[in-house]
């Protein structure tokens, strides 16, 4: 897992949730989410190796060129009160940058879950950031926090407390289960997806999930439109070629 | 019966009373104004979806209707499925889109599921974009969306950046002919071809498909361009070039069906770089009997095809019309 910052005066506009395309020359272009956005027009990317292009672009070194167009797609809300934020794996990045972005009087709890502690994303960033709001941590492999999944601290969290709204972001079985658990304990969400692009701009139909785009009408989505979308959600996401393909 | 309207003028306020037909249902005399049968095909408006957008899922396409679209073309399918081009397979610039995504599709076998599913939900007419290696392959694919439901199919000889097919096809005259005259002779419904721009003579071609049988045709496909970064000093698309769409191409497309419309007697659809109902009066105008949208829908949505209709519907008005077929072909001077 790399954090990659450039320079992009667009792109440092962007807001909590969006997402920009970044060009490894001659090898791919990629849809990654923005982890962080700065006035001084500084943002970055957290990407973990996982095939061909990532692979490339873990590769480079400081002052290689990379492309970049953004941001793009919709944006977290920002809701003062009582908010949980459930992060898996990459899903964390876009979620700290939504932390740092949420108003202080905001009440926060922070739960991250990985397979193993070091893929527990900028874990010493959230634990300043948390450190009078709660901070749950957990692993697959016991190795930082407690051993399990992210959704079992949420559960008991949920039966004990009211929140005003949930924002998940991480792999979407993952978010499938913070769904139900949304919907069981009837709490607002807001999740971000993803999916295979091409064009980023709502027109060639590669990213789609039931009738949304998840590059104009997401990333973010709500309740409502992933129920919407319940075929597609956690079940389903289109190929390259358009077919339909399981998702695990 | 058409929809009376009566204005009368008392002192400063101007009274308008409009009376409805049953069978207005959206109101204003839109509907008579604007329907129209193209090559046997009935449009409630002359708006189409234009193939490459949003056109691989019948969820999609009843985004689009909801926006006011006349009918549908959906994405390009073969016989095999192809995953296309690795990225970029767009670059945005300041005039429109170059895209190269290489045909991506999921395969008519696959494919057939959507048709039948969009076909049990939409209420416009859904013309089913072909492409093929050979003629056989045309009629195959054609072959099968027909039977499962497609109102009509266009041929897709005019993809610029796919080798041996679409303009590949369609810059061989004798090629095309043999096309248009296999899938005709395979299919009972309309078949439109859609040309290329990037021809020497498009009249030629046009003259060339519609001598082989083609219905109507669609003027025109993206124009063949590229992008080239010059930090990098690369070409952007992973397959170099690709084609131009929006505004940029307008004039050209333009000047396309005006063109064809000299040569040819079939309905001709016009595409490229439409984003305003202006831009579609000026299509008809040049000779087309509808129009297409496709890039302009990432910056408008697709309730593009409403703001259309409606523009055109009072433009119509404004200008004495009773239906849009009396101004397709209105620029060309006798």
């Amino acid at each position: 897992m790399k954090t990659f910052t450039f320079e992009d005066k667009q792109c440092a506009k962007a807001k909590p949730g969006q997402f920009l395309m970044l060009w490894i020359p001659s090898v791919d272009e990629i849809p990654l989410s923005i982890a962080s956005a700065e006035k001084n027009g500084k943002v970055s990317v957290a990407v973990r190796k996982v095939g061909e292009a990532t692979a490339a672009l873990h590769r480079m070194k400081t002052g290689d060129t990379i492309g970049v167009r953004g941001p793009f797609g919709n944006s977290f809300t920002i809701k003062k009160g009582k908010v949980l934020i459930v992060g898996g794996g990459t899903g964390i990045a876009p979620l700290l940058f939504l932390a740092k972005k949420l108003p202080k009087t905001s009440k926060l709890t922070f739960i991250i879950g990985a397979k193993t502690k070091e893929e527990l994303l900028y874990i010493d960033e959230l634990e300043k950031l948390c450190k009078n709001e709660k901070l749950v941590a957990a692993t697959e492999d016991g190795s930082h926090g407690t051993k399990c999944l992210a959704t079992a601290p949420l559960k008991s969290l949920l039966e004990g407390e009211k929140f005003d709204l949930i924002y998940t972001c991480g792999p979407e079985l993952m978010m499938l289960k913070v769904l139900d658990l949304a919907e069981k304990y009837d709490v607002a969400l807001e999740a971000s997806l993803e999916r295979l692009m091409r064009c980023a701009i709502g027109l060639c139909g590669s990213c789609i999930i039931g009738k949304y785009r998840v590059c104009r009408d997401g990333p973010i989505f709500t309740k409502q439109q992933l129920r919407e979308a319940k075929a597609d959600f956690g079940a389903a996401k289109r190929d390259f070629d358009g077919r339909k393909i399981s998702l695990g | 019966m058409t929809p009376n309207l009566y204005r009368a003028k008392h002192s400063f306020i101007l009274y308008k009373v409009i009376t409805f037909t049953p069978s207005d249902s959206r109101g204003l005399g839109l509907k008579n104004r604007l329907n129209i049968n193209l090559a046997g095909l009935e449009l409630g408006n002359p708006t189409m979806l234009a193939s490459g957008i949003l056109g691989y899922s019948a969820e999609t396409f009843e985004t689009i209707v909801e926006g006011g679209a006349g009918a549908i073309v959906t994405k390009s399918i073969g016989v095999k499925p192809r995953k296309g081009y690795a990225n970029p397979t767009v670059v945005q610039t300041n005039c429109g889109l170059i895209n190269a995504m290489g045909l991506p599709n999921p395969g008519i076998a696959e494919f057939v599921k959507e048709i039948r599913e969009a076909k049990a939900v939409l209420k416009v007419p859904l013309i089913v974009s072909v492409y093929g290696y050979s003629v056989e392959e045309y009629a195959s694919v054609a072959g099968k969306a027909v039977a499962v439901g497609a109102d009509a199919v266009e041929l897709n000889v005019s993809c610029p950046h796919v080798k041996e097919t679409g303009s590949e096809i369609g810059q061989n005259p004798q090629v095309l002919a043999e096309v248009v005259r296999k899938v005709k002779s395979t299919v009972k419904k309309p078949v439109i071809v859609k040309l290329s721009p990037n021809v020497t003579s498009i009249a030629d071609v046009a003259e060339a498909a519609v001598k082989a049988g083609a219905d109507a045709l669609t003027a025109v496909n993206t124009v063949k361009a590229m992008a080239i970064d010059s930090e990098t000093a690369l070409p952007i698309l992973t397959n170099k070039f690709g084609g131009l769409s929006g505004p940029a191409v307008k004039p050209i497309a333009l000047r396309c069906v005006y063109d064809t419309y000299d040569r040819v007697k079939v309905p001709i659809i016009g595409c490229g770089g439409i984003t305003s109902w202006q831009d579609a009066a000026e299509f008809l105008l040049a000779g087309a009997s509808a129009i297409q949208v496709g890039t302009a829908i990432a910056t408008k949505g697709p309730s593009i095809f409403k703001n259309i209709t409606r523009g055109l519907n009072a433009y119509l008005e404004k200008k004495g019309f009773e239906s849009v077929n009396e101004i397709v072909g209105l620029s060309h001077r006798k």
